[in-house]
């Protein structure tokens, strides 16, 4: 019944994709600034999702390891003069080396006191980021102009570098993630969203999974770092490890997008933007507006906008898991399913 | 130097007295109520800007407005819980979380829009001043005041809870609410109870904190860490624990500051996740 | 004389599943009705729909003619029906007086006491101050009986009360039932053990995926017949 849409779906999908490949043929200067920013948004959102619409861990700490991750590239380009080119990967690499510890400490933690742990966990990177010597300390520094010319000589170059990689990032982040949600762990993932404690008895083993996803996001989170500083031109304790930026914004984005789907978080940056430029004036009142409606999307609404377009029939254009398609047993059990108490037992 | 360190301790464990009342609130609300209330530290400022308020109106003393404000409190943590938090029980750690996470953010840029970012404080009178010379050391006699009332609303919840009623029931509900309910004890009515108690002690380390430090409406955050580290380095359901979780807070932040302020932070979060790797469960938790 | 319980057309539904069908059923005052059945066949269910702890519950249940539809459970409870949970239900970090306490509190004012609670089951009176959950299987399962019945309840609804027990234990727990009875309080036992349960009751109902599929007085009944209904096989 629903093929149309679907197709028409997909359409728009496919021509918002073939747009944003011929981005610096379409879009002046301002716009890419603007879709390198959302790029980055996106990659956040995803990881954000990742961790929270399926491995059940809620992380206040996000925004570790993107400083981990600028702070590494500046540190491999500006501090040891490698090629920007080597310094990207290896950035993403030390991410991932430093979420290993972090992970071991803060996984004593579990549920909600997880979620206060990876923001003990940032805090603490944030003010080591800031001991570092030749880093400029706590009020930061400016990558070198050598550094930023590898880029790009002209400044219009560097622009659609920059949108280049950022695009590329949030294009291979979300390819990856989906992948992953349809590979075999990703079964596990879907299965965990929906009932944890039935996929804990089924034999999903919950611990390696969410260690996983959560080893998974940091590769991610530190490439979507160095876009930060490529984009500031700089690393600061409280720029590059800003908690409202990459992970408050990034909450509301995904719970009013829609946790626990690809699209969701997708849905929930283009609202995201598009409310920013009609209200950002309203500085303070702009975030308690994103306050409340977060608060309404989660009681009445727990899967937010996406959430709600399929309720109203609308098929997933993106099926993650197992079982793909309009009208899978998983998608008629609807929130209720998981809102019933999960110790319920019958006769 | 031996005096310079014991005076590091001393002024340490009286400064974690406060850390201790910030965390009384969130140390019941993780033992009864299983969640963590991010906007915790925002609720703690937020109550110290209606002080500030107050005060400046009404031109008393701090503390005497705060005592007045109490059922106030009280009826704020009840009417919270009651009518927004309670909507998501039952449903996993994801809404409650992200529900006190949009109340964190609301507080927190609501205060800013009323009262600007500029740091406050609130005069306590005379007793700010005096101190106690104590051996080679001094004590401020109020710091020493704070102390003692935390180490009072520590015994007064203890009683409270180990000793009425009603503190059984809260702890009866602590234990299983799926059985609670199934005996007629409606875990819904007393949620609100204890969340009600919840607010009093904010209110208490509202006034002792706001008269103490300067506070701004971005510092909810940091208020929260530090109560949470307090809670965990106590170990879950022991109220004496969180006290002694808040004092080896306030000593190594004491240590640490003698570096720089970022360190005095640092401190703090370091003896927290060294305590987690060796004793995840807490130094005092009641297994 | 209008029955103590009467339950006229009783579902019971989980989402889009439904436990219990269309059940009748009615207790008189003093009267021991045994439910019997399988695993799942609804009949925890029906206790819990009594207290309104099941899903959704249509159909009447009306104590002493008054509609149990329009009350919580912590109104029934004090209007005179206690459960004693699948699984005792205890509060684990309460002492044993506790959670007895907790049962009075909830009740009806009426003549058990702890006084005699602790006649019934003395050792509750010497680990009075003990956590419930350093308690043995058999003795939680006399603390849970024990709140249920502090709370002078005109009906009593145990819920597999013997589940996980040893036998001698099970009688000293089952040799109370008449003599709550004779204070004229209705029980409602819900056994799978087929033979202790008709022991004790005055009447049986056997029920079959939901539905009641027999149901009379034990010394009436055959035990091929009742395991027909039992297991299904008539059908």
């Amino acid at each position: 019944m629903s093929t149309p849409m679907l197709l028409g779906a997909r359409a728009i999908l496919a021509a918002g994709v073939l747009a944003c490949l011929a981005g610096p043929w379409l879009f002046d200067a301002n716009s890419l600034t603007v879709l390198t920013e959302f790029f980055i948004v996106v990659t956040l959102a995803l990881m954000w999702n990742l961790l929270a619409g399926y491995a059940d861990i809620i992380s206040v700490g996000q925004q570790g390891f993107v400083g981990v991750g600028a702070y590494a590239f500046f540190g491999f380009t500006a501090l040891l003069h490698m090629s920007v080119w080597a310094a990207v990967p290896l950035a993403a690499l030390t991410t991932l080396l430093i979420a290993v510890p972090v992970m071991a400490v803060i996984f004593r933690l579990r549920t909600a006191y997880l979620a206060v742990g990876t923001w003990v966990a940032a805090d603490v990177l944030m003010l080591i980021a800031g001991k570092l010597p030749g880093f400029g300390g706590g009020s930061g520094t400016s990558l070198p102009i050598p550094v930023v010319k590898q880029f790009g000589a002209r400044l219009g170059d560097r622009i659609d570098m920059f949108y280049a990689l950022s695009l590329g990032l949030a294009l291979i982040a979300f390819l990856a993630t989906w992948a992953l949600l349809r590979s075999r762990i990703g079964l596990g993932l879907t299965a965990m969203r929906d009932n944890e404690e039935a996929a804990g008895s089924s034999g999903v083993d919950l611990v390696r999974t969410r260690i996983l996803c959560f080893l998974w996001t940091a590769p991610f989170l530190g490439l979507a770092g160095v876009m930060t500083a490529l984009e500031k031109l700089r690393v600061a304790p409280t720029a590059s490890f800003n908690i409202t930026d990459w992970t408050i914004d990034i909450i509301f984005i995904v719970v009013i997008g829609g946790i626990g789907s690809l699209e969701g978080p997708i849905l929930g940056a283009i609202l995201f933007f598009l409310l920013r430029q009609w209200l950002a004036d309203f500085g303070a009142w702009y975030l308690i507006l994103l306050g409340v409606i977060s608060i309404g999307v989660i009681l009445f609404e727990p899967k937010g906008l996406w959430g709600a377009c399929r309720r109203w029939g609308f098929p997933d254009i993106l099926p993650a898991g197992h079982a793909p398609g309009p009208g899978a047993p998983e998608r008629v059990a609807g929130p209720d399913a998981q809102e019933a108490p999960a110790a319920r037992t019958v006769g | 130097m031996v005096e310079t360190i014991l005076n590091l301790i001393v002024q340490g464990v009286l400064i974690g007295g406060l850390y201790a009342l910030f965390a009384l609130g969130l140390s019941l609300s993780l033992g009864v109520m299983r969640f963590v209330n991010i906007a915790h530290g925002d609720m703690i400022v937020l109550f110290s800007f209606v002080l500030l308020s107050l005060t400046g109106v009404l031109g008393w003393s701090p503390f005497l407005v705060a005592l007045i404000l109490l059922p106030v409190a009280f009826g704020l943590g009840w009417l919270l819980q009651r009518f927004l938090l309670q909507r998501t029980v039952g449903k996993g750690i994801l809404p409650i979380l992200l529900v006190t996470f949009g109340l964190s953010i609301i507080i927190q840029n609501g205060l800013l829009e009323a009262y600007g970012p500029n740091t406050r404080k609130l005069s306590g009178g005379a007793i700010e001043l005096a101190a106690l010379r104590l051996g080679p050391i001094d004590v401020g006699v109020y710091p020493l005041l704070v102390f003692l009332l935390a180490v009072a609303l520590i015994a007064g919840l203890d009683a409270f809870l180990y000793r009425t009623a009603i503190g059984a029931r809260i702890r009866a509900v602590a234990d299983d609410p799926a059985a609670a309910d199934l005996i007629g004890l409606t875990s819904a009515r007393i949620y609100p109870v204890a969340m009600g108690v919840v607010g009093i002690t904010m209110l208490v380390a509202a006034s002792c904190m706001s008269v103490w430090t300067n506070f701004d409406p971005s510092i909810g955050p940091s208020r929260l860490l530090a109560a949470f580290e307090a809670v965990v380095l106590g170990g879950l359901g022991s109220l004496w624990g969180t006290l002694i979780g808040g004092v080896i807070i306030g000593v190594a932040q004491n240590f640490g500051s003698q570096i720089d302020a970022s360190w005095q932070i640092l401190a703090q979060h370091l003896v927290f996740l060294v305590a987690l790797v060796f004793r995840p469960q807490g130094l005092f938790a009641r297994s | 004389m209008t029955p103590l319980l009467s339950v006229e057309k009783l579902n019971v539904f989980y989402d889009a599943f439904q436990a219990v069908h269309d059940v009748d059923l009615t207790v008189g005052e003093g009267e021991i009705v045994s439910i019997i059945g399988a695993n799942g066949a609804g009949k925890s269910s029906f206790l819990k729909a009594l207290v309104r702890q099941a899903g959704r519950v249509t159909g009447s249940a009306r104590l002493d003619g008054c509609d149990l539809a329009a009350l919580s459970t912590r109104e029934i409870v004090a209007k005179g029906i206690a459960l004693v949970p699948e699984g005792r239900k205890l509060f684990p970090t309460l002492t044993i007086f506790e959670n007895l306490r907790i049962g009075q509190e909830l009740g009806r004012k009426g003549d058990i006491g702890f006084e005699q609670v602790y006649e019934w089951f003395p050792v509750l009176r010497e680990r009075r101050d003990s956590r419930a959950r350093e308690l043995s299987g058999g003795q939680q399962q006399m603390v849970a009986l024990g709140r249920a019945l502090l709370a002078n309840p005109r009906l009593l609804l145990c819920d597999e009360i013997s589940l996980g027990l040893a036998p001698r234990v099970v009688n000293e727990l089952y040799a109370i039932i008449p003599q709550v009875r004779e204070r004229g309080v209705a029980v409602v036992v819900v056994e799978q053990d087929i033979s202790r349960s008709l022991a004790v009751a005055d009447r049986f109902v056997c029920f079959l995926e939901g539905e009641v599929s027999l149901s009379g007085r034990p010394a009436d009944a055959d035990r091929d017949t009742i395991m027909q209904h039992y297991f299904g096989g008539a059908h």
